[in-house]
C-alpha cells in the first residue's frame, strides 16, 4: 500500500504544475461562469436562446479548466526545460510512458464525453422543445401536449432570394415579415420553393434548413418583446448574403391587429394563393422557358 | 521485402529523341488543349446538338465537360502516362527512362523517382496555397465594408468557392505529398514506392486539377462554395463544371496515394522494421491512407452524380423530381468528415515527430499515438451527420451522432498527452520547427475545444452555418495542418536541398504567422456567435469593427507567406548556409543517416533496421539502422 | 556561382510572371461589372427611371438570356447598375417585351413598396396582377420594393427579337413609383423563374448581375 502510494505521488514538477492549475482553475472557472456566461450568445430572448446560452456557459466553463491545464504544463514546461538553441547539452531521460497516467488521462476524457453527450441529449428529448433546432417533419422533441395543441404555427418559405411567412391560423395569409406573440410556444415548419435555405432567427436562437419539398419544423417560445434579426445561413447562390431581414415580437393584442391588417392588405393576392399546405412547392419540375 | 538490387531491370537505350523527347511539358500542353478541341468542339458539339437544355441556355454543358475531360487526358499522355500501358499492350519492352532523369529539367516531367515526386508536390502545392490565399486577402478586403462591395455579389461567392475548393484540394497533399513521398520510403528502409508511375500520376493530377478549377473564373465562376451542394450546383453557371471535375481529379489522387502509401507500407519495410519501430509520421501516414482509400470514391461519385444531373438531365439531387438534396448533403460530408483527418492526422503525426527531435526524448507513450492516429480514423466514418443538425435529418439520430463526434476528441486528446509527455523534463531547443509544432497545438485546441461546441446539438444550433465553423476550421486545419507542414518544411529543406531555410527570417515568419493567424480567427468566433452566417458579401452594420479588425490582421497573415518566400529565395540563393554534417538537427531518424544528396536508389545495400529512431538519452540505444549489413545479418532480422 | 544567378533569375521571373497573372485575373474576372448608368435627378427630389426586360438579347456569347436594360440619356445601356438619389421619389417606367410564365411564389402578383400600392399598366392602375400572366418583378427586397410585370401574349403581333427592342414591338408599358431612403448599396432583382432550361428557373441570367440582377446604388 505503501509503495503504491509512493509511486502515485506525483513529481516536484506536477506538483507544482497541479498547484498552480488548482489555483488558476478555482479562481478562473466561476468567474467565467458568472461574467462570461451572461454575455454569451444568442441571449434570453426565448425559450431556445436561453438553452443555448446555458449550454455555452457550460461549456465554456468546463472548457476554462482544460485551456489553463495545457497553458500552464506548456508554459511550465518551455521555461524550466529549453536549453540553448544550438548547443549539444545531451538528450532528455529516455521516458517511454506510463500506464497511469495514460489511465487517467484516459479516463478523464472519457468521463467529459459521456457528460456532454448525455446532458446535449437530454435537451433533444420528448418533453423538451429541441434547443429550438429544425428536426424535419416528425419532431421528436415536442412542446409540452398541451403547448403543442396550442402553438401557434408559421410556414416559413425561403426562396431566391427572400423569406416570406404564411400563417395558417389566419386564413393562410402570406407576408413579408415575421412577426410573433410573445409568450405562445410559435412551431415553425421552415421549408424552400428552389435551393437550399437555412432560416436563422438569430436572437430566438432558432436555426432550421429550408429544404425544397420538405417541412422542417422548430420550436421556439420568445418570451421578450422586441426585434431579432433573420438571415441566410446556408449557400443559395448570388444574393445569400442580403438574403435578411428582422422579426419582431410583440404583445398578443398587437400581434391580432398586425396579423388583421396584414389579411387586408395581401386580400388582393390571396385567392391565387396555393392551398394551405405542409410544403410550398409549385411545380417541382418547371423549367421556365 | 525484397533484398535483390533492382540493376537487373532494363536501362533505356535507344534514339536521342525517344529518350529526350517528345514526352515534356510542351507536349503535354499541347495535347491538352488538342484534347480539349476535340471533346469540347467535335465530340461534344455533336452529342449536345439538338438538347433543349443544352443549347437553349447557351450553356453546353456536355460539350464543356467533355472538352475538360479530353484536355486533362491528353496533358497526361502528352507527359507520357499513356506510354507504359500501349507499350506493354503492344508487347515491347516497357520504357524506364522516367528514372533516370538528371538535372532541373525532371522536376517538370513524369518522374519516377520518389524523391523528385515530393519535391514537384512541394511547390506544386505552395503555389496554389499563395493563389488561394491570394483570394483569401480579396475576400478579407470585401468584408471591410459590411453591404458597400469591392467584388460584386457573383464574383465574391465564386472568390469563397475557389479558396475553400483549392486549400481543401491542396492541403490534402501539403504534408502526405511532399514529405510522405519523399520520406516515407527512406523512413521504412525502401528504395522506392510500391508503384513508382501510380505515384507520379497522383502528382500530375493535382496541377491538372488545380488548373481546371482556376478556369471556373473564365466560364462564369461557381456559386456553391467547396461543399457545392445540390440544387444550386445544379443551376449554377458552367464554372461549376470546373469544380465538379477538378475534385473528382482530386478524389482520384487522393485514392491512388493511399493505395500506393499502404502498399508501401504493407509490403516494403526493410528487414528488422517491424510495426512498433515505425517513425510515428509513417503511422500518421498510414491512418490517412486508409481514410483517403475509403472515402475519396464517395467523392468521385458524388462529383459523378452532380455531373449527370447537369448534363443529361438525371436527377439524383432534385426535389420533386424523385431526387434529394439531402443524398448529396450525406454522401458529400460522408467524404467530407474524413476528409477533415485527411488533413488533420499527418500534421499531428509531423509535430510530434519534430517535438522528439527537438525535445531529444523519445516520443512518451508511442502505442498510444498510435492508438490515437488510428481511432481517430475509425471514429471519423461515424460522425457525419453532424454537419445536418438542423437539416431536417431524422431527430432521433442526433444524439447517437453527438456521442460519436464528442467520442472523437478522446482519440485527439492522446495525442495531446503524448506531446506533453514528450516534453516533461526534456531538453527542450527553440528551433524554428520545434516552434510550428508547438504552435500546432495552441492552435489545435483551440479548434478542438470549439469543435465541442459545433458537437452539441443545441449550441450547434447557434453556432451551425457561421464563421464560429469557419472559424474553428481554420483553427483546425490551417493551425494544425499548415504550421505542422511549415515546421515540416524548415525541418527537412536541409536534407531535401542541401540548406538551411535561414532561421531568423523563420522565426520572423512564425511569429507573424502564428500571431496574426489567432488575432484573424479567433475574433471570427465572436462574429459567428453575434450572427454572422458564412460566405456572405454584406453583413449586419455593428459587426463592422469586429471585420475589419479581422482584415487587417489577415494582412499581415498574407504578408508572413511573402517573408517565407523571401526566405526560400534568400536562403537557396544569396545567403547559401550548408549544414556542416549530414544530420545537422541530431536527429535519430533513418532519413537523416543517409548522406545529402540522398542518392537515386537511397540505399546502396538495402539496411537492417535494429530500432525505432527514438532512442535518444539511452546511452545503450543501438543505431536506427544497419546501413552495411552482412547477407547473414540481413538473415537474422528476417529479410 | 552562375548556376546560383540562373536560379534567382528563374525565380524573380517567376514571381514576375505570377504578378502579371494576378494582375489580369483581378481585372478581368473580378472588376468586369458593367458600366454603372447614373440616373440624373429630374428635380431635387425625383428622378425618372425608364428600363425594359427582353426575352432574348440576341447577341454575344449567350445570345438566348433574358434580360434587363436601362435608360441613360435617351439611349439603352445593357446595365442594371443603377445610381439613384437618396430621399427621393423614383418614378419607374419599365416596357415589358417578355412573355407570360408565371410565378414561383404566387405572392409577388401584387405590387409592394411602391406609392399607393397602385401600378399603372398600359394606363389603367392595377392592384393585383394574375401571377400566371406575369414576366418578370422588379423587386428591390431590402427596400420592401416588388412590382410584378404583365409579360406580353404568346399571340401578340410583332414580338421583339433583338435587344434592346423597340416600341414598335409589341409590349406592355408598366409605371409606378418608389422612395429611396438613405444612401447606401441595396440590391434588386426578379422573382420570375424566367431562365429557360434550368431548375426552378433560377439558374444562368437570373444569378448574374446585368442581366436579371442589379444593384441600386443610392447616393
Amino acid at each position: 500500500m505503501k509503495g503504491f502510494l509512493d509511486k502515485m505521488r506525483p513529481a516536484p514538477e506536477m506538483r507544482r504544475i497541479l498547484i498552480i492549475w488548482f489555483v488558476l482553475s478555482v479562481i478562473a472557472t466561476p468567474l467565467v461562469a458568472i461574467f462570461v456566461g451572461p454575455l454569451l450568445p444568442p441571449g434570453a430572448a426565448s425559450d431556445a436562446a436561453h438553452g443555448q446560452q446555458q449550454d455555452n456557459t457550460v461549456m465554456t466553463a468546463l472548457v476554462t479548466p482544460i485551456v489553463i491545464a495545457l497553458l500552464v504544463y506548456f508554459v511550465y514546461s518551455f521555461i524550466s526545460w529549453r536549453v540553448p538553441r544550438e548547443a549539444d547539452v545531451g538528450d532528455g531521460p529516455p521516458l517511454r510512458g506510463s500506464p497511469s497516467i495514460m489511465g487517467t488521462w484516459v479516463a478523464v476524457t472519457v468521463m467529459i464525453v459521456i457528460f456532454l453527450a448525455t446532458w446535449g441529449s437530454y435537451e433533444l428529448f420528448p418533453g423538451e422543445t429541441g434547443a429550438g433546432g429544425g428536426q424535419g417533419p416528425d419532431p421528436l422533441a415536442v412542446a409540452t401536449p398541451a403547448a403543442a395543441k396550442t402553438a401557434l404555427r408559421v410556414q416559413v418559405i425561403g426562396q431566391q432570394w427572400q423569406w416570406t411567412f404564411r400563417y395558417p391560423s389566419f386564413g393562410g395569409v402570406e407576408t413579408t415579415q415575421l412577426v410573433l406573440p410573445v409568450n405562445r410556444q410559435v412551431r415553425f415548419e421552415v421549408t424552400s420553393i428552389d435551393v437550399v435555405h437555412s432560416f436563422w432567427a438569430i436572437q430566438l436562437g432558432v436555426k432550421a434548413d429550408a429544404v425544397p419539398d420538405e417541412a422542417n419544423v422548430a420550436f421556439v417560445k420568445p418570451v421578450k418583446l422586441g426585434t431579432f434579426d433573420i438571415r441566410c445561413a446556408e449557400l443559395c447562390g448570388l444574393w445569400h448574403g442580403h438574403m435578411a431581414t428582422h422579426g419582431q415580437v410583440v404583445s398578443m393584442p398587437a400581434f391580432q391587429r398586425w396579423i388583421a391588417g396584414q389579411r387586408r392588405r395581401w386580400a388582393p393576392i390571396q385567392k391565387y394563393l396555393p392551398p394551405m399546405k405542409r410544403t410550398y412547392m409549385p411545380q417541382p419540375d418547371y423549367r421556365a422557358g | 521485402m525484397s533484398t535483390v538490387p533492382e540493376a537487373a531491370l532494363p536501362a533505356t537505350t535507344g534514339p536521342l529523341w525517344r529518350r529526350i523527347g517528345p514526352f515534356n511539358p510542351l507536349t503535354a500542353v499541347i495535347l491538352g488543349i488538342v484534347g480539349y478541341v476535340i471533346g469540347a468542339d467535335i465530340v461534344g458539339h455533336t452529342l449536345a446538338s439538338g438538347v433543349d437544355a443544352q443549347t437553349a441556355t447557351d450553356q453546353n454543358d456536355i460539350s464543356f465537360i467533355l472538352g475538360l475531360l479530353f484536355g486533362v487526358c491528353g496533358f497526361l499522355i502528352g507527359l507520357g502516362f499513356a506510354n507504359y500501358p500501349v507499350s506493354r499492350i503492344l508487347g515491347r519492352e516497357a520504357s524506364l527512362r522516367e528514372k533516370e532523369q538528371e538535372g532541373l529539367w525532371r522536376y517538370f516531367t513524369l518522374c519516377t523517382d520518389h524523391k523528385v515526386v515530393g519535391i514537384q508536390y512541394l511547390w506544386g502545392v505552395l503555389l496554389f496555397f499563395l493563389i488561394a490565399g491570394f483570394n483569401a486577402m480579396l475576400i478579407r478586403t470585401q468584408l471591410l465594408r459590411p453591404s458597400e462591395h469591392f467584388v460584386s455579389a457573383d464574383r465574391y461567392i465564386s472568390l469563397v468557392g475557389l479558396h475553400g475548393t483549392m486549400m481543401m484540394m491542396m492541403s490534402s497533399a501539403i504534408v502526405i505529398g511532399p514529405f510522405g513521398n519523399y520520406f516515407v520510403p527512406i523512413m521504412i528502409g525502401a528504395r522506392r514506392m510500391a508503384f513508382p508511375r501510380i505515384e507520379a500520376l497522383s502528382f500530375w493530377l493535382v496541377p491538372c486539377a488545380e488548373v481546371v478549377l482556376l478556369a471556373a473564373v473564365g466560364a462564369r465562376g461557381f456559386p456553391s462554395g467547396w461543399t457545392g451542394y445540390a440544387s444550386l450546383s445544379d443551376q449554377a453557371k458552367l464554372g461549376m463544371d470546373c469544380y465538379l471535375i477538378s475534385f473528382g481529379l482530386i478524389a482520384i489522387s487522393l485514392m491512388l496515394v493511399g493505395l500506393n502509401m499502404l502498399a508501401t507500407t504493407l509490403t516494403m519495410r526493410a528487414p528488422g522494421m517491424t510495426w512498433g519501430r515505425l517513425p510515428i509520421f509513417v503511422w500518421g501516414v498510414i491512418a490517412t491512407a486508409i481514410l483517403q482509400l475509403l472515402a475519396a470514391p464517395v467523392l468521385l461519385l458524388s462529383m459523378a452524380l452532380v455531373l449527370m444531373d447537369r448534363a443529361v438531365g438525371t436527377s439524383f439531387f432534385l426535389a420533386g423530381l424523385g431526387g434529394s438534396p439531402f443524398l448529396y448533403e450525406n454522401l458529400f460530408w460522408v467524404f467530407g468528415h474524413p476528409e477533415v483527418y485527411i488533413l488533420a492526422l499527418p500534421g499531428f503525426a509531423l509535430a510530434l515527430e519534430l517535438v522528439s527531435v527537438f525535445a531529444r526524448k523519445p516520443i512518451w507513450g508511442y502505442k498510444l499515438a498510435v492508438a490515437g492516429l488510428l481511432g481517430v480514423t475509425f471514429l471519423s466514418f461515424f460522425v457525419w451527420q453532424h454537419h445536418l443538425f438542423v437539416s431536417g435529418i431524422n431527430p432521433a439520430l442526433r444524439p447517437f451522432y453527438m456521442l460519436t463526434t464528442e467520442l472523437i476528441s478522446i482519440p485527439t486528446a492522446f495525442v495531446f498527452l503524448n506531446a506533453m509527455g514528450t516534453l516533461w523534463k526534456a531538453k527542450i531547443h527553440f528551433t524554428v520547427p520545434m516552434l510550428f509544432a508547438l504552435a500546432l497545438f495552441f492552435n489545435f485546441f483551440i479548434g478542438g475545444a470549439s469543435g465541442v461546441f459545433l458537437s452539441d446539438t443545441p449550441s450547434d444550433v447557434s453556432t451551425h452555418g457561421s464563421f464560429f465553423v469557419m472559424a474553428h476550421f481554420h483553427y483546425t486545419i490551417m493551425g494544425g495542418l499548415v504550421f505542422a507542414a511549415f515546421g515540416g518544411i524548415y525541418y527537412w529543406f536541409p536534407k531535401m536541398f542541401g540548406v538551411y531555410l535561414n532561421e531568423a527570417i523563420g522565426k520572423v515568419q512564425f511569429w507573424l504567422f502564428f500571431v496574426f493567424f489567432n488575432l484573424t480567427f479567433f475574433p471570427l468566433f465572436i462574429a459567428g456567435m453575434e450572427g454572422m452566417p458564412r460566405r456572405v458579401s454584406a453583413y449586419a452594420p455593428h459587426l463592422q469593427v469586429i471585420n475589419d479588425f479581422v482584415s487587417s490582421a489577415a494582412y499581415v497573415l498574407g504578408f508572413s507567406f511573402l517573408v517565407f518566400v523571401f526566405n526560400v529565395i534568400y536562403s537557396c540563393f544569396f545567403n547559401r548556409q550548408v549544414p556542416a554534417t549530414d544530420n545537422p538537427w541530431r536527429s535519430r531518424g533513418l532519413e537523416w543517416q543517409l548522406p545529402t544528396p540522398i542518392p537515386v536508389e537511397n540505399f546502396a545495400r538495402p539496411p537492417v533496421i535494429q530500432g525505432d529512431p527514438y532512442g535518444y538519452g539511452n546511452p545503450e540505444a543501438v543505431p536506427v539502422a544497419n546501413l552495411n549489413p552482412t547477407p547473414a545479418e540481413v538473415t537474422a532480422a528476417g529479410g | 556561382m552562375s548556376h546560383r544567378k540562373v536560379g534567382a533569375l528563374l525565380a524573380t521571373g517567376l514571381i514576375v510572371v505570377g504578378g502579371v497573372l494576378f494582375g489580369l485575373y483581378i481585372s478581368l474576372f473580378l472588376q468586369s461589372e458593367p458600366t454603372p448608368n447614373v440616373i440624373a435627378p429630374a428635380s431635387a427630389r425625383e428622378a425618372n427611371l425608364k428600363l425594359q426586360t427582353v426575352a432574348q438579347i440576341g447577341h454575344g456569347p449567350t445570345p438566348d438570356w433574358v434580360s434587363y436594360y436601362s435608360m441613360h440619356d435617351g439611349h439603352w445601356m445593357h446595365s442594371t447598375i443603377l445610381h439613384v438619389p437618396a430621399h427621393a421619389l423614383i418614378h419607374v417606367t419599365v416596357y415589358e417585351y417578355d412573355g407570360q410564365s408565371g410565378l414561383r411564389n404566387p405572392l409577388w402578383g401584387q405590387p409592394r413598396g411602391i406609392v399607393g400600392g397602385v401600378m399603372d399598366v398600359n394606363g389603367k392602375p392595377l392592384r393585383v396582377l394574375n401571377p400566371a400572366l406575369t414576366a418578370h418583378t422588379f423587386s428591390i427586397p431590402s427596400l420592401g420594393v416588388s412590382v410584378p410585370l404583365e409579360g406580353v401574349g404568346d399571340n401578340a403581333p410583332h414580338q421583339c427579337a433583338v435587344a434592346p427592342c423597340s416600341l414598335a414591338t409589341a409590349h406592355n408599358t408598366i409605371t409606378f413609383s418608389f422612395r429611396t431612403g438613405k444612401p447606401g448599396e441595396y440590391q434588386w432583382q426578379c422573382f420570375v423563374p424566367c431562365a429557360a432550361g434550368t431548375i426552378y428557373g433560377f439558374g444562368g441570367p437570373m444569378q448574374t448581375i446585368g442581366y436579371m440582377d442589379g444593384e441600386l446604388d443610392v447616393a
